[in-house]
């Protein structure tokens, strides 16, 4: 097939500029917070943060309110409920984490089944970017900005937080307050990403683009950099691969993903198997 | 030894007789007492050990120090000011466990030793001229200009150490709690270390230094502080360092302790803890 055919002719469609403008922007907003979560360890949060917000999803959808606000609550509440079983219980924190994600996720299973609407259970768990309304886009762009200024504003304090919160404690820095912002991008950006690639794999793009840049670099700036612009690129990629081969277009920008991740751990210059083998 | 340039300029390094002085602080986790009653003084200008066997407060004392804990009775003084208001100063700087440092995070020195400078800074944390001027000085004092772009991982042990301290520089505070500074550290980097301590000694700051190894705690700290749940003893090291109050502080004998550094604490119920006043 003509390259440029193959790269023309979906654009023809406006539901596909639309799908790859939304998801561009939605995939480079998560790519980098992608990366406080690598460096601190929590890609489990990720995970139960962006199953814990289908109940709030679904309420918000029933009672007529932008699903970005009940999806936060929710997000938030579980990171609570988290702490705070953990707290007081000598239950360890995986634990608590997958016995109140899972809890989360099953209300909101429950609730869809049960509440009338028009929203599609398919949709809210491997995503409908191809589908996606103009309600919806507002919301993810409107979403998308704002985690992308709160990470830009709080960059330099988060590299901070998540490298020695001790010494930030000692200096003055208010690492709860820190702690409790990147909680809340998280909850934030997991709604963002649900709309391009769902509940179920939306961890990927928390967690992925910052996996591939990791072994790529030493410089957080320029491991930034990379984690966006990898997983700009796999939402592109995926979307037309989806669009020509018409498979899931959430399994396709995964998929990508995946397979720049594999390159990155095969062939990365310093940490990627090759090179340490080599050594 | 060169005289550092900028002991007169900083305000908290200027000479003072009484760096720290902690009065009668209690400190409890959950209801179980962690610190009892501590009380103690650490001059300016001088290394002090702190020296106690794993749970006998070391590091509950670090933390009231640094503000993060809330002590249920007591009083902590720094440059004679309130802790809070020191702290807003940047009075007291933290130099990390080495094995509590993420040594693969992707940052390089220089940007380490300028998180020294966050807490002075606007909330972007944008640095000015005095920071950068602030991160060259120190980098310089501890032989690390040159290696300032490497990545953190990509130093030795000795240069390791010597980067935390460069922060600590940076930050500008006249107190440094050190904790186990020279857990896993060859000679030759004991050496160097010592060196700087003595270096900072002589601009007028003080060196809290925690470890359960007695062999650094003679050779050169000025003063100690002996503490089980609350200070055995505390004052000039050859006064605190007699036989007797090391076997109350480990509840056995020294010889021993070098050896078991993990020896069970034995406090006699009811007797009163000595103290030496300085």
């Amino acid at each position: 097939m003509d390259p440029l055919f193959w790269l023309l002719e979906p654009l023809r469609h406006d539901f596909m500029v639309r799908a790859l403008l939304v998801s561009a922007l939605v995939a480079g907003v998560c790519g980098m917070l992608s990366c406080f979560m690598t460096l601190k360890g929590w890609a489990l949060m990720g995970d139960a943060v962006s199953h814990a917000v289908m109940p709030g999803v679904v309420i918000a959808y029933a009672l007529n309110l932008p699903f970005a606000l009940g999806a936060f609550i929710f997000g938030v509440g579980s990171v609570a409920v988290i702490g705070y079983i953990k707290q007081m219980t000598r239950i360890k924190e995986d634990t608590v984490i997958g016995l109140v994600f899972t809890g989360f996720f099953a209300l909101g299973l429950t609730l869809i089944s049960k509440v009338r609407s028009t929203i599609d259970l398919t949709h809210i768990l491997f995503g409908n970017v191809l589908g996606i309304s103009g309600e919806d886009i507002r919301q993810t762009v409107l979403i998308s900005v704002l985690v992308l200024v709160l990470l830009l504003l709080f960059r330099r304090d988060l590299i901070l937080f998540c490298f020695d919160p001790t010494h930030a404690r000692s200096i003055g820095v208010n690492t709860g307050f820190l702690h409790y912002l990147l909680l809340s991008v998280l909850s934030l950006a997991a709604v963002a990403g649900l709309q391009t690639v769902g509940i179920i794999l939306v961890v990927a793009m928390l967690v992925t683009p910052g996996a591939t840049a990791y072994l790529l670099t030493d410089r957080f700036d320029r491991m930034t950099w990379i984690a966006i612009g990898s997983a700009v690129l796999s939402s592109v990629l995926g979307i037309y691969w989806s669009y020509w081969m018409d498979a899931s277009t959430a399994g396709c920008i995964v998929l990508v993903q995946t397979g720049l991740f594999v390159l990155s751990f095969l062939f990365a210059p310093r940490h990627g198997l090759l090179a340490q083998q080599r050594r | 030894m060169a005289s550092p340039p900028d002991l007169v300029a900083h305000p908290d390094l200027a000479p003072r007789a009484e760096r720290i002085r902690v009065s009668h602080l209690c400190v409890s986790y959950h209801g179980a007492v962690a610190l009892h009653e501590v009380s103690l003084r650490v001059n300016a200008g001088s290394i002090c050990g702190l020296v106690g066997t794993n749970g006998a407060g070391k590091s509950t004392l670090f933390k009231a120090l640094m503000g993060f804990v809330r002590p249920s009775q007591g009083d902590i003084r720094i440059n004679g000011l309130p802790l809070r208001q020191a702290l807003r100063r940047q009075a007291v700087a933290y130099v990390p466990q080495m094995e509590s440092v993420d040594w693969n995070f992707p940052i390089h020195v220089a940007n380490v030793v300028m998180m020294g400078r966050y807490g002075g800074m606007n909330l972007l944390r944008i640095p000015g001229r005095d920071d950068h001027r602030a991160v060259r000085e120190s980098l310089e004092r501890v032989e690390l200009w040159p290696l300032r772009h490497r990545q953190i991982g990509e130093l030795s042990g000795g240069q390791r150490k010597r980067a935390f301290l460069a922060r600590a520089l940076a930050q500008g505070s006249s107190v440094l709690l050190l904790d186990e500074p020279f857990a896993g550290v060859d000679i030759r980097t004991e050496r160097l270390m010592i060196e700087l301590f003595q270096q900072f000694r002589a601009e007028g700051r003080s060196l809290l230094i925690s470890t359960h190894d007695l062999s650094h705690i003679t050779g050169f700290c000025d003063e100690v502080i002996l503490i089980n749940k609350t200070v055995l003893a505390y004052g000039d090291t050859s006064e605190v360092f007699t036989e007797e109050n090391l076997a109350r502080t480990f509840g056995g004998s020294p010889a021993q302790l070098l050896t078991s550094p993990g020896l069970e604490p034995r406090l006699e119920p009811g007797r009163q803890p000595w103290r030496s006043e300085p």
